[in-house]
This record gives structure tokens, sequence and C-alpha cells, in this order.
């Protein structure tokens, strides 16, 4: 590297800086005049110092995201205008700055990463372009000099083969892989302040753990200063120096990460403290004795991929899966991506056609009988999906949606209607709920919406496939404590699929553990908590954010 | 990557062994006597039974197919029944107008409506944007042959400065009397295609521009010119080139009306007289080329499909 520094306009490596990078003072940012509050955010001061991580901690709408990219000047300012205060990076004011000025800080001296790697890289480009991009908008370098520098810092974040893996376009890559791809982008130029926005969300738990250790990592061998957008706890207790809690675009408390911890003193923070499922799970009676409502034996899902002049691929996405679920149980599956846990849940439903095995439901093998005689079992088993917003139609009433199982089943719609009225009073929402539209509702209130519609087929069984994922950790409580209600109340046979070993502490009876189609370990949810038997479990366990930090809620 | 461009390639074959088969049959099956519908309304019977003895209509069906498919793959279309030429000999006669005029065309299109609808996706909702789109909603509604006749009207007669029609080669007349007669056919024909193509380079643009890469490239102090040449371009061509595949058809149909106003003697004009005058074999031939034409030109976008985008390729 030395070396070549003389070929450089400008040295990529700097003396890190020291003191304060980033000072955010009496920030407020306007919405637009329909918005539904005046200001995104409002007097909103914080400072980064270098070497520092300063998480950023809130709930969807707290404003969290605004402040970053008003920082980064990636917001138009005509439709989001910053109207007081200051945002300093090294002492200059960026709210000051030309778009010009702004686009030459940004890369070189403030770099942004962010949620969702598979989105944020350009599908169409080779990942070490992308990354040479960097180099190439910022400095003079010729392309030697940048393939060089792309390979190192590639080596950085600890990319295997960088060398080859220059050459790789982002669909090639593992999510990991592509977050540590954007990361080497971001720290190509060696920035001073590092903006992570939720980096770690949409990634695999021990992936989650990797990432964040990588960052950590980073930060202190360059000296970056960090400004981390989290909504999990358990992440701020994995990394954060600092915490600033923000709601409804205001900061309500902020402090040392260890004393915002032991002792939190805003209640906003307190209730989002005590919102994180803990990993210790609650004592719960066995259910061994009660009727067995769903059984899977030996149940199989082989995709064959290829063939007819390509090559031929075999993926088993599940393989020789047993489970049994019994009334007023909740089995939960637990598994990272890929794992299968997805694909158990489509052949049960037969939204898929197993490839093997039986599936027992109510004293019936429904697994290879014909789609006509499969629709009386069809109401037997429900199905709730992760996500609110696309799995209800936009353009028909709740009540519409709500209805249309039952009255296809041969309800009379006076009785499918006076059914749904009830149902909305069980998920907690007013009957008037039934003559608006889904987009009148928040998240937490449409998976409830959806929860009333898998009821209004009384199932046997339900299945939530992670059906608490997309929701803010105060909304996710209550759903859960939703759920187990109605397991509870109608005597409901539940599987639930989660990637989140704290919420399936919380409400399940018996765990399973997938990996790679295949279950590796199942048995009562404390026993496996306490006692991990396989390697795979234990890694699990080790990898969830925060695990040294009780956290409040016991569902 | 050579499996799928070699699947892409044979998957044309049966394509066109059914396209084959309707053009044979086309004629078999409308009602009535063949020969009598190819003779028309003031034929003898001598002329129907001549007809239908060139034709092989007397010998059974299959046997028909299989010699008339045996003629095909030697590149024998069969004899025009009017001009008693072979149809390839008329075809080739015709094919140079046609290729320049789709050529000129195609090349004009892409170069105007490109730039167009990228300018009007990144200057969404200002009056540049809106100017394009009102052009794009005139362009398609105006008819090729209004359009064409006003241009006449408008640059060869008010004006003088181009010729009203007819067709100079550039192979034997030179580029100058070339481009002089070709210019306005191609102006005519590109309208409605670059009002097609504006709006969908428009629309697509419009979408790459939401996609957390663009956010990615700006973040990373990407100018505004190469975010949109390097990240949105690239990512939007696959619907764009697809429009410009699809396109072709229009442009088929377009061909034979402009050839008619502007009196090119191309393959349009052919089409419209062998139509004019039942000659089968020639709209036959005719058929087979362009269905030929139009298969190729989708297997070219298959394949271009994989240089953009390389999801695709593996």
């Amino acid at each position: 590297m030395a070396s070549d520094s003389t070929t450089l306009a400008r040295p990529i490596r700097r003396t890190p800086a020291t003191g304060t990078v980033l000072d955010v003072r009496g920030l407020s940012v306007e919405l637009p005049a329909n918005a539904d509050r005046k200001y995104a955010v409002e007097d909103v001061s914080f400072t980064v110092d270098a070497g520092e991580i300063v998480c950023v901690v809130g709930e969807s709408g707290s404003g969290k995201s605004v402040t970053a990219q008003t920082v980064m000047g990636l917001i138009p300012r005509r439709d989001l205008k910053p109207v007081a205060g200051q945002a300093r990076l090294l002492g200059e004011d960026l709210l000051t700055k030309s778009e010009a000025q702004l686009r030459k800080l940004r890369g070189e001296r403030m770099a942004m990463i962010f949620q969702e790697p598979m989105t944020a890289l350009n599908p169409v480009m080779k990942v070490g372009d992308q990354i040479s991009e960097m180099l190439e908008i910022h400095t003079d370098m010729d392309k030697a000099a940048r393939l060089k520098r792309v390979v190192e810092v590639m080596r950085d974040v600890n990319l295997p083969e960088p060398e080859r893996l220059v050459h790789s376009y982002p669909h090639q890559l593992s999510g990991g892989q592509r977050q540590r791809i954007m990361i080497a982008m971001a720290l190509a130029l060696e920035p001073v302040l590092l903006i992570a926005d939720e980096p770690t969300t949409a990634l695999d738990v021990t992936t989650q753990a990797q990432i964040l250790d990588l960052i950590k990592d980073i930060q202190r061998r360059h000296g970056t200063g960090v400004m981390f957008i989290t909504h999990d706890f358990g992440v701020v207790a994995e990394i954060a120096d600092r915490v600033v809690v923000m709601q409804h675009g205001k900061v309500v408390e902020q402090g040392q990460a260890k004393m915002v911890l032991s002792h939190p003193e805003h209640p906003y923070t307190k209730m989002l403290m005590a919102s994180v499922p803990s990993l210790e799970p609650p004592q719960r009676t066995s259910l061994s004795h009660a009727e067995i409502a769903l059984q899977t034996i030996g149940l199989a899902k082989t995709y064959v991929a290829g063939g007819w002049l390509g090559r031929k691929r075999t993926v088993k996405a599940a393989d020789a899966v047993q489970l049994v679920v019994r009334r007023g149980e909740t089995l939960g599956v637990v598994g990272e991506s890929g794992s299968g846990k997805s694909t158990v849940a489509r052949c049960i439903v037969r939204l898929i056609d197993p490839s093997a095995g039986e599936i027992w439901l109510a004293g019936h093998q429904i697994a290879e009988i014909n789609q006509g005689a499969l629709r009386p079992f069809r109401r037997d088993v429900q199905i709730v999906f992760q996500d609110p917003y696309r799995s209800l139609n936009p353009r028909r009433t709740v009540g519409a949606s709500v209805i249309e199982g039952p009255m296809n089943f041969g309800l009379g719609r006076a009785e499918a209607v006076a059914r749904a009225r009830d149902l909305m009073q069980v998920v907690g929402l007013s009957p008037d709920a039934l003559d608006r539209f889904p987009h009148q509702f928040s998240g937490g209130q449409r998976q409830r919406i959806c929860i009333a519609r898998a009821l209004a087929m009384e199932p046997k069984v339900l299945i939530a496939d992670e059906a608490v994922s997309a929701l803010d950790v105060s909304v996710q409580a209550q759903v859960l404590e939703l759920l187990d209600r109605v397991r509870n109340e109608f005597d409901l046979a539940m599987l639930f699929i989660t990637h989140d070993l704290r919420v399936a502490a919380q409400v399940c009876d018996r765990i399973m553990v997938m990996k790679q189609g295949e279950v590796v370990e199942e048995g009562a949810t404390a026993e496996v908590y306490a006692h991990p038997q396989h390697p795979y479990t234990r890694a699990l366990l080790e990898a969830a954010p925060g695990r040294h930090v009780t956290f409040g809620a016991q569902a | 990557m050579l499996g799928y461009i070699a699947r892409r390639v044979l998957s044309t074959i049966p394509v066109m062994g059914v396209v084959a088969l309707f053009v044979f049959l086309m004629l078999r099956l409308s009602p009535g006597d063949p020969a009598a519908v190819i003779a028309g309304d003031y034929a003898t019977a001598e002329d129907i039974a001549r007809i239908r003895e060139r034709l092989g209509l007397d010998e059974p069906i299959v046997v028909q197919f299989f010699q008339w498919l045996g003629n095909l793959l030697q590149g024998d279309l069969g004899i025009s029944i009017f001009t008693n030429l072979p149809v390839t000999t008329l075809i080739a006669q015709r094919l140079e107008p046609t290729i320049m005029l789709t050529l000129t065309t195609l090349t004009f299109t892409i170069l105007v409506a490109v730039p167009l609808g990228t300018l009007a996706a990144w200057k969404a909702g200002s009056l540049i944007d809106r100017a394009v789109m009102i052009f794009a909603v005139a362009g398609f509604s105006i008819p090729v042959f209004v359009l064409g006749y006003m241009l006449i009207y408008q640059f060869s007669i008010e004006w003088r400065w181009l010729p009203v029609q007819g067709y100079k080669s550039i192979f034997e007349d030179g580029v100058g009397p070339f481009f002089r007669h070709i210019t306005l056919p191609t102006l005519t024909l590109s309208v409605i295609y670059i009002a097609l193509i504006a709006r969908i380079t428009r629309a697509s643009v419009l979408e790459i521009l939401q996609e957390d890469y663009v956010r990615t490239a700006r973040a990373k102090g990407q100018s505004e010119t190469k975010v949109l040449l390097r990240h949105a371009l690239r990512n939007a061509a696959v619907p764009i080139v697809t429009v410009i595949g699809l396109g072709v058809a229009l442009l088929i149909g377009g061909v034979v009306v402009t050839e008619s106003v502007y009196n090119i003697p191309g393959l349009g004009r052919l089409v419209l007289d062998a139509v004019l005058k039942r000659d089968y074999p020639i709209i036959q031939g005719l058929i087979l080329l362009f269905s030929f034409v139009y298969i190729l030109i989708n297997l070219m976008i298959d394949l271009l499909y994989t240089v953009f985008d390389p999801r695709i390729r593996y």
C-alpha cells in the first residue's frame, strides 16, 4: 500500500480523526403539508465521536432514518426540508452545503450501509466494480491501483478469495457476503463517519453476529465514528457505546449504553426494553396427552432444477420431517433462511405438493389426495403470513376479506358477518373495522385482521409463518400475546415458524430446529434452551444478540 | 451460458414448424375450393383446373404438406400465380428497401426514444416530462398514413426540401439520394414507435430510480448523470429491449402502409399487391418470412437479456 501511495492524488490512509465527528444540534425536518404530523424529526441533538458506536434506537416512524438521510443529504430538500438546527461533520455544517459539495463528502468523509444488501447493490454490476466506483468518483487512481485497493478492502472485511470475488455479481453471493461488500464499499476511502441503517435486520442470526463483530472490529481499528440505526435492543446491547432513543421524531433519552440498558429512565425506553422477548422460556405445562391435531411422517420436498440440455440439480428443501402438534399446543419451527421451515408449512397447507411422506390431519392422510378431495380439509389449517401489508387485498374491505372464506364453505352472509364482528372483538378491534380498507390500519392492526381472517374458518391448526417478524417490537409483544390467547381460547394446534429465538422462547411449548431441510433437534422449549444438544442449536443461541442482558418481556 | 443459448436456439425450431403448418393449412382450410378462391370471381373452369394442378391440390393433404415442406426446406417457396416468377426471386427483389427502411427507423427510434424517456423519468412531473408524455399520446394516436401525407405536404410540397416519394438505393445511387428519399418514410414510421418506447423507457427508468441501489450510488457521491446512465438505464434495459422487439411486429404493419404512401418498392408493397390479387404463394412466402424474422428478433432479444442482466445467464 505504501509503495503506490505516491501514484495517488491524495493518500487514502489518513490519520484517524479525533474528537467529535458528527454533531447534530437542534435538527428539525419538516414533513410535507399533508402529513399526519408537522415534523419528521424535531429538535434532535446528539454527537458521534471518533472511534465510537452510537446506536439510534426507535420503532418505525421514530425519525431515525430521516435523521440519517438528512445528514447524508440523500433526501431531496424540497420533500423533507430541514428547517432548524445544524448537522456538523468535522465542524462543517452539512445543511448549508450545495449538492456538489455534499456529493464530494458522501463516500469520502461519510458513508452509509443499508438494511437489505441484496437490493442495495446493483444487480447487473460486478461487486468489484461497485466498490471500485467509489474510488473512481473520489480519487485519481488508475484501474490497476483501484483493483488493488478493492482487493485490499475486501480482504479487510474478511471476504474469502477477494481476487476471485471481485468478478462476482451480487446474486452469486450470500446475504452476509453482500453486506460485507457494502461495508467494504463504505470503508474504501476510510470515511470518518459510517452510518449504518439497520444493517443486520435482514440477515440470519448467525450472520448478524458476524457482521456486528466485523463492524465493531473495523471501527475500532480505523477509529471510525459509527451512527448505528436499529430497532433491536439486543443489537444495542451487543455493540453500542452510547444510545440515543427516538420516538415520534424526538430524542427521548440518550446516554452511555451501560447506563441506558441497566437504568432506562424514560417510560418509552422502559417499554421498548420490556417488549424485547426474553430468551428464558417460561414454565409451560406439558400437553403430551392431548389429541393429536397434525402429524407428518417422513415429509420431504425435493426441487429439481435444470434438465433439458442444462445441468440437473436437485435441492432437498425439506427431508424426512417428522412433527406432531397436539390440540392447544404450540410447536415452534426455528431456523435460518433456507432451512426449509417455510417449505414444511407450505407442504402442510398443500400450497406446494410434498415429494414424499405423509401428512395426517384429524385422522386423514392428506399428502397425496387431489385438490378436490382436499377442499374440505382446507378450512382446518389456516395460515397467517409475515407481511400483513401484502397478505390483505388492498381493494377489498376488511369485512369482505374476513367473510370470504366461511362463505366459500357454505355459511350464509348474515352469519358470516356476525361471526366476523365477534372475531374483531376477539382480536381487539372494533367491529366497525370491517367496513374499512387495509391501508387505514397500522401494521399490528393488519396482522390482527389476518388472525381474525384465519379464525373465521374455525380451523383446527393455525400456522403462523414469521407472523410477527415484520412488526415493531412493542406491537410484536401484543400480537404474540393475542396468538397465545386465541390458541388457548379456541384450543388450536399452532405451528409457529420463526427465525427469532427470543420470540420462540416465549410462545412455544416445544421447539424443532431445522437446518438445510433437516430437523436437527426437537424437544420441550425450556429443555432445548437450557441444554441444546446439537452444535447448530448452540450456535444459534450463542448468536442471539444481547443474550447477556436480561430483557423484561415474558408473554 | 452456452446451454442457455443452445436451448433458446433449439426452441425456435418447433415454433417455426407450427408457423409453417398454419401457413400451409391457411389455404387448404379456407372454405370452398382453394383453387376457385385463388382464381377469383371471373375465372373460367379451365383457369381453376390449371391452378389446382399447379398447386398440387389433387394430391392427399398429407402428401401435399410434405411436398410443400420439402420444397420449403430447399428454399423453394413456390411460383407466383400472376407473374409466374419464383416467390423467392420476387421477395429478393423487394428486400433491400424494406430492410433499409426498418434499419433507419429502428436506429432513429432508439436514438430518440431512449434518451427522451430517460430524461422524462429523471425530471418526472416537470414540464419536460409532461411534454414527452403528450408527444407519446399524440404520436401513438395519429395514423401512419395521415402523418405521412402531412409530412409530404410540409416538407416536399410547401418547403420543397425532400422528394415526395420513391426510393434510391444506397448501393447504386449513393448515400445522398438514399437519405433524401428515406428521411420522410423513416420519420413517418418512427413516430408511433418512438412514442411507445419513450413511454416504456420512462416507466422502467422511473421504477429503477426508486430502487435501493440507486440510493447506494448516490450515497457514494456519484453524479446524477452517472447514476442515470450506469445504474438506472442498464437495469431498465430488459423491459426496454423487450418492447423494442415486440414493436417490430408493429413495424411490419407500419411498413406496408408507409411503403404505399411513399411509393417504395419494398416488401410492404409486395404484400399489398399479393393480397389484392390473391396470389397465395406470395402471401404464404411473406408470412413465413415475417414470422421467421420475428422469431429471430425474439431470439436476439433473449440473448441480449443475458448481456444486460447477469442473473439470466446462470
